[in-house]
């Protein structure tokens, strides 16, 4: 494509940025003429440089919309919401317009006829008589076009009847004088910056980063090299080189604002589509980051604020009938912290509303009903981010379709960045998104697995622990076939690499080397070979044979110059499960697993000896009494066994029957085989009691629940370290549930009767 | 597909195989290789080319023939494709040769099946046949597992 042409594109479009920007903020302020003569500048650029390429059809519409600028400059007609929709139409058509040039270098085929019509009837209201004769909808621009253009030039410049007049048929060399007279305003204020292809930007940054490797190497080598001048200059290339890695990293950032730019026309249109009345407020809109960032963040941001409008901003009677002022606000901020962009999308709507959440993640079966009791606000808040949930009533063409948020989940981690959302009922709601500056370039720990050298994203490194002799032979324990490691008394699940590669490493058993990563919400080490230093890498892509391997997430040249791969955590977690795939059972369980951990931090339990000498603990919230019972007074009745107690007949169940994976031969104790007296965890269920016989009440604790194991084996909830020993979280429910299955229960609960009609019904 | 014109030539067990020669970038010396876990044979690893990471194939599995000793070092045929360079692993590279468009025949039906899929067809040439690989699908390595 010729580059007058690609130029007029890329200039085209931040007109047309623009020109969507303005015309939003005229609709605030009508009274703003400099707005106007901006906009109108901003179409006549697009036109005039369209005749002179030739483009009729992008051409007659430019010139229909300028000519409603024009009679607005002139205060013929006033800004009305009609004409703004009308006008943002035209930026559209443009946009289309410019899109297939772009990718064909024509215009194609097509009728615009509709939308000048459109723009010509704002300027001549329906009734009003058409000066020109002319007043259908016209593949005839010049026509109307005679009479505006002579006032309209003031504020460009002198040629505009050339420019106008010989559109149809180009005539080249006529036209070419005023074409560089119409790039003219624009260049006026670039004169401080130019633009540069970003494939070359790309390219620098590549060289930067050879030059990075570079540097890492000849740094290397001076470590064993004592020449004092040598050092020094290694130093001074050490200096210089980041200096430059940093100027170049600038070169890709772009303000936020470039993506932010469209969101007044975003808000403006869909408010005005839901009969909403929001006023969207940016802040930090020159936070900078990089480019590829930019373009990563840009659909889920939009998403976010769509969202924010369509759900999140209440109209403007239910806003006032609340006490709030009818007009809803939209607040986005950035800004920098510790090394990462910050970016909050706050709405004063509604908010989010907690309870219907939970109803709504019951209703589809993703939580139980007693999951969505346990869970606090933030962990409900979480579900939003779930496939297919969505909590909107109606579906509407903006959202509530449930495809949203988790893909807005997705793609911000995929980028490295996190998503947050916070929010009261009534209130509003604030969405936090945290991502890195930049992609390319970042500190990594360097490990080994057998010959082969990886590199770990330092920003999933927590801690490194290293056993060695003895503590390495004994450190590592087994857990069902799981090896974990007692972390600071807390249980950590191991993963080693070779197994998660696939690689046959014989291991060394006199030391092993655990490196604690976060993955998602859940903590594990990895056990690799050796751990080297950390280096900052360059992040280069994997060929497309490799994308399809998800534990990779990239490679780099390391500063020997062989290639090393770079590990995706999350996908090493996966694929040692670690963390569930992503089908949504899992997904759930992690969210609930997790939820453990954060439930207040300190939770009381009970910790009790289970059968064959297991501890296993139960949170003492679900415990109603704890009772000792005289062996004789446990009546068996048919396979039930059964106590009087406290004027009810209470069925009793045996832990060591409940839980029969672990060994089934025994599957019931004989009463006999009992001591004197059974000591009994009594629960309330649904207005009843029933009774748990364990082997020996020892403890009640307090414990934060941190680092919890996946269960073992049904009837469990998880595994972890308590008072220094691995204990088991009892599923209260799920053993309630085991010992009276459906309508057995509910029987039970009808008829308070004599043991043996209990027998029958059961 | 029986154009004339000029064909990298290179070996691998026996068998005398060519590229276009315009879609090769370059033929270099056996490289140090970054072993790829997970992956299938097909992926020999990756290297280094000025600080370019480009995957390596091995033809020999390519081709489903079996694989090389360890003491034969391959040679890196390096392609260019739509998304970067590909490195081919050859046991032998040939001369450049230039053919002509007559002798150009299909592959007969009784081909393995990896060979078919990758074997344009055959140039008869004085003494030998050329098997003209398709560089696209060549390169289109399924990572396997």
């Amino acid at each position: 494509m010729d580059d007058v042409v690609r130029e007029f594109l890329g200039e085209s479009r931040e007109n047309c940025d623009q020109i969507d920007l303005d015309l939003v903020a005229l609709e605030k302020n009508p009274d703003d003429s400099g707005v106007v003569a901006r906009i109108f500048r901003a179409i006549h650029t697009i036109k005039g440089t369209c005749g002179f390429l030739g483009f009729g059809r992008l051409e007659a519409v430019s010139h229909a919309a300028e000519n409603v600028l024009s009679a607005l400059r002139d205060e013929e007609i006033a800004p009305t919401p009609e004409l703004t929709t009308t006008l943002l139409a035209f930026v559209d058509v443009a946009r289309e317009l410019l899109d297939r040039i772009d990718s064909t270098g024509q215009e194609g085929e097509g009728d615009n006829s509709q939308l000048v019509a459109q723009l010509t009837a704002l300027v001549r209201p329906a009734g009003a008589p058409a000066g020109d004769g002319h007043a259908a909808p016209a593949d005839d621009p010049p026509a109307p076009a005679a009479p505006p253009p002579a006032p309209v030039m003031v504020a460009v410049e002198v040629a505009p009847p050339a420019l106008v007049a010989p559109l149809p048929a180009i005539v080249v060399p006529a036209v070419i004088a005023p074409a560089p007279a119409a790039h003219a305003p624009p260049a006026e204020t670039a004169e401080s910056s130019i633009r540069v292809d970003v494939s070359l930007l790309d390219k620098l940054m590549n060289l930067v980063g050879e030059l990075v490797l570079a540097r890492n190497q000849i740094v290397q080598f001076t470590g064993g090299n004592g020449d004092a001048t040598f050092i020094g200059a290694a130093q001074q290339l050490n200096l210089i080189t980041s200096e430059l890695q940093e100027g170049v990293m600038k070169t890709r950032m772009q303000p936020i604002g470039n993506i932010w730019h469209k969101f007044p026309r975003v808000v403006r249109d869909l408010a005005l589509s839901c009969d909403k009345r929001v006023e969207l407020v940016m802040e930090g809109e020159s936070t900078e980051l990089d480019k590829t960032l930019i373009e990563a963040i840009k659909d889920p941001l939009t998403h976010l604020v769509r969202n924010a409008v369509d759900h999140g901003i209440e109209t403007p009677d239910r806003r006032a009938t609340a006490g709030k002022s009818p007009q809803g606000r939209l607040l986005l901020r950035a800004y920098h912290e510790g090394g990462q962009v910050n970016i909050e999308v706050v709405d004063d709507g509604a908010g989010l509303d907690a309870e219907r959440i939970r109803d709504k993640a019951i209703e589809r079966g993703i939580i139980t009903a007693d999951q969505g009791a346990r869970m606090s606000e933030r962990e409900l808040f979480r579900l939003v981010f779930l496939p297919g949930f969505s909590t909107a009533a109606k579906v509407t063409n903006v959202s509530g379709r449930g495809v949203g948020m988790d893909v807005v989940r997705t793609n911000i981690e995929r980028i490295g960045g996190t998503i947050e959302l916070a929010g009261k009922r009534g209130v509003g709601s604030t969405i936090k998104i945290k991502i890195p500056l930049t992609l390319a370039i970042l500190p990594a720990l360097v490990v080994s697995c057998g010959d082969n050298r990886y590199a770990i994203p330092q920003a999933s490194l927590l801690e490194l622990v290293r056993l060695a002799g003895d503590e390495a032979r004994d450190g590592v324990e087994m857990l069902y076939g799981t090896p974990v490691y007692r972390l600071r008394n807390k249980l950590l699940t191991l993963v080693y690499l070779s197994d998660a590669l696939d690689q046959a490493v014989p291991r060394d058993p006199d030391e092993v080397n655990i490196i604690v990563l976060q993955a998602d919400d859940r903590q594990f080490g990895l056990v690799v070979d050796a751990v080297h230093d950390t280096e900052e890498i360059v992040v280069k892509p994997l060929g497309k044979h490799l994308k399809s391997v998800p534990v990779f997430a990239g490679a780099t040249i390391m500063g020997d110059g062989r290639v090393a791969l770079i590990l995706d955590i999350l996908g090493v977690a996966k694929r040692a499960r670690v963390v569930a795939e992503g089908q949504q059972r899992g997904r759930i369980d992690q969210v609930v697993t997790a939820g453990l951990v954060e439930r207040d931090d300190l939770q009381t339990l009970l910790v009790f000896r289970g059968p064959h000498d297991g501890r296993m603990a139960i949170p003492l919230s679900r415990v109603a009494r704890l009772e000792e019972f005289p062996r004789n007074i446990v009546e068996r009745v048919g396979e039930e066994l059964l106590v009087q107690y406290r004027g009810e007949i209470m069925p009793v169940l045996e832990l060591s029957a409940l839980l029969v994976e672990r060994r089934p031969a025994l599957h019931t104790t004989p009463a006999a085989a009992w001591p004197e007296t059974v000591q009994v965890v009594v629960f309330s269920h649904n207005g009843l009691h029933v009774g748990l016989i364990v082997e020996q009440i020892l403890d009640i604790v307090e414990d934060s629940l941190s680092n919890p194991r996946p269960p073992g084996r049904p009837g469990v909830l998880a595994s972890v370290v308590i008072a220094g020993r691995v204990t088991e979280l009892l599923d209260v429910e799920a053993v309630l549930r085991r010992a009276q299955p459906g309508a057995a229960w509910n029987e039970v609960a009808d008829l308070v009767l004599t043991g043996e009609e209990v027998a029958r019904g059961a | 597909m029986a154009r004339e014109g000029q064909y990298c030539t290179f070996f691998v067990r026996g068998l005398f195989l060519g590229l276009e020669v315009t879609c090769i970038q370059e033929v270099i010396r056996a490289q140090p290789l970054t072993v790829v876990p997970l992956t299938s044979n097909v992926i020999a690893g990756l290297m280094n080319l000025r600080g370019q990471i480009v995957t390596a194939i091995d033809l020999r599995h390519r081709l489903g023939l079996p694989a090389r000793e360890p003491h034969e070092r391959p040679l890196n045929v390096v392609v260019r494709t739509n998304d970067g360079a590909v490195s081919l692993l050859v046991d032998e590279i040939g001369d450049v040769i230039e053919v002509d468009g007559e002798a150009f025949e299909r592959p007969p039906d009784t081909l393995s099946d990896e060979a078919r899929e990758l074997i344009r067809g055959a140039y008869k040439l004085k003494g030998r046949l050329l098997l003209v690989l398709d560089p696209v699908r060549t390169v289109d390595a399924d990572s396997g597992n």
